[in-house]
């Protein structure tokens, strides 16, 4: 009899440290999602019982994988269309076979970049990528990817279930994309990893407590894909602007819970070692020279995080990375970021005119209004000032965003007085 | 794995017949699906009568009730579609993705149901 505490510790190890891989793995045999969760969940339960009782084997992980298989092989015998024929459950037996005879237990083969690409499978919608993603290689539960996107348990559940049943009768292929496709899904599962780093970076402005932060979420997930497939730029890029957004956590909400502008930030609490990391990334990234939008807006990171001040701020280099930025994303919210930084480089009045025939795509976009609000300040109409604001301020998503706006907008109003002499 | 491209487009007047246009607009429809044979991918394929020729009908309590035009009230209406067998929805969608209305209209996707 082994120590049930010792049993669980080595369950809790290969857990924390093989799932994603455990779980890829599976799925490469299986090729359906559901049944590779489920059979790995049979193998852990069955874990417990085999391992107090004839202690845990030399290779966990290994001896999970044989069983989680064979627990497959028992529910494909089970179900109700078997088919004894099926391509997958004679390569089962297969594989079945060759671990007894070879009396032990295989080195687990690392599909995780074919499970991350099928996870981001464009055919996906963007929430269920996400989702997915962070359930099979981020190994969050369900119940902590709902409280993370605010939605129920049971909503979230059927939504992973839609999704890997999608993947399954559509037919999307459980492989890492040729060269052809390569650029675009890679982007796509970059996308998603951003998407998780900026759930997480929101979600430290709400009420959202979950267990994993979301923002080192995406960081291993990006490290893990740089692992997998190393030497390719955009990918380091990610790296670089998360590490680099990151660095600044603690200088961005202040012990009231606010969250502070970049301009207000104390910058003594940037951590400078993760920033010299990242920069270095990025450098290497640069060299390659095969350019892309993760390098171009981690180089516009690095700008604003070698600067002592916000006064310092390298304001002509960071309008030419936006410009540069558009070539592969002119979407409005872009387009609106170089306005920003012209309005550094060439006044208020420029930018108020470079951003007007924005007003009809960003209406009901909170930050659109904010800007336009502080060119109008830094221009002197505090009118037109004041009513961005508000505008602002309606539009904000939680109360220390409408907090922060209010107190713009006093700050706004105070020289307004003082200009007037009131 | 089999799967059905539904070639979704908004009416549009087509040139006429025997203009240098029309030509042009078959040419691109004969050379795609020669691209498809070529490839042994297509299973079949057929281009509609417009929407106009529609009926639609259901059956509620042994009654039929036929009704005049398309089952949907949509912009876009369904055109013609391709049956393709492919290895994997990657690439029945790159060969979807040649169909010429894929430019102006929309092309949907699905796989076929495999009822054993």
């Amino acid at each position: 009899m082994v120590a049930d505490a010792q049993v669980r510790q080595a369950l809790n190890s290969v857990i924390s440290d093989q799932h994603s891989r455990l779980l890829s793995a599976l799925i490469a045999n299986l090729r359906d999602f559901q049944m590779a969760e489920d059979s790995l969940q049979d193998a852990l339960t069955s874990a417990i019982s085999h391992w107090e009782r004839s202690g845990v084997p030399s290779n966990p992980a290994g001896w999970l994988l044989q069983t989680a298989r064979r627990k497959a092989i028992d529910r494909i015998r089970r179900a109700r269309n078997f088919d004894v024929k099926s391509e997958q459950y004679g390569m089962l037996l297969q594989l079945d076979q060759k671990d007894a005879e070879e009396e032990r237990c295989e080195d687990i083969p690392d599909e995780r970049l074919r499970l991350i690409f099928t996870c981001c499978h464009p055919a996906l919608d963007a929430k269920s990528r996400v989702a997915l993603t962070l359930r099979t290689l981020g190994g969050l539960t369900t119940g902590e990817i709902a409280r993370a996107f605010l939605d129920t348990e049971p909503a979230m559940a059927q939504r992973l279930v839609r999704a890997q049943n999608k993947i399954k009768a559509a037919g999307i292929a459980y492989e890492v994309p040729d060269a052809e496709a390569w650029p675009a899904r890679l982007n796509s599962v970059l996308t998603v990893i951003y998407l998780i780093f900026n759930e997480g970076y929101a979600a430290t402005r709400g009420d959202r407590q979950i267990r994993k932060d979301l923002c080192e979420e995406a960081l291993y997930l990006a490290r893990l894909v740089n692992q997998l497939r190393p030497e390719q730029a955009e990918i380091e890029g990610l790296i670089a602007l998360i590490s680099l957004i990151h660095a600044r956590k603690a200088a961005r909400v202040g012990p009231d819970g606010a969250m502070i502008s970049i301009e207000e930030q104390d910058r003594a609490l940037w951590d400078r070692l993760a920033i010299n990391d990242a920069t270095d990334g990025l450098k290497t990234a640069l060299g390659r020279q095969t350019p892309g939008p993760y390098q171009i807006q981690a180089a516009i990171q690095a700008v604003h995080a070698e600067a002592v001040s916000f006064a310092h701020t390298g304001w002509p280099e960071i309008l030419g990375l936006y410009k540069a930025l558009m070539k592969y994303d002119a979407s409005a919210v872009v387009r609106l970021n170089w306005c920003v930084a012209l309005s550094y480089v060439k006044g208020p009045k420029a930018a108020i005119t470079a951003s007007a025939d924005l007003a009809k795509d960003l209406a009901s976009y909170q930050p659109f209004h904010a800007a336009r609000a502080a060119f109008f300040r830094a221009a002197g109409d505090f009118t037109a000032a004041d009513a961005a604001y508000l505008r602002a301020i309606e539009l904000s998503e939680n109360a220390s965003e409408a907090a922060f706006l209010e107190a713009k907008r006093r700050c706004a109003k105070k020289e307004a007085e003082q200009l007037l002499g009131l | 794995m089999q799967y059905l491209a539904l070639i979704y487009s908004t009416p549009e007047p087509t040139p006429d017949y025997g203009t240098p246009e029309f030509e042009a607009m078959m040419k691109e429809w004969r050379d795609v699906t020669q691209v498809y044979q070529d490839a042994g991918v297509m299973l079949g394929g057929e281009a509609l009568q417009p929407v106009e020729t529609a009926t639609s009908l259901r059956k509620r309590n042994g009654t039929l009730e036929t009704m005049d035009g398309p089952f949907a009230e949509t912009k876009e209406h369904l055109g013609g579609f391709y049956l393709f067998d492919c290895k994997d929805l990657d690439e029945a969608i790159k060969y979807a993705s040649m169909i010429p209305t894929a430019r102006t209209g929309t092309v949907e996707v699905r796989p076929i149901m495999d009822v054993g």
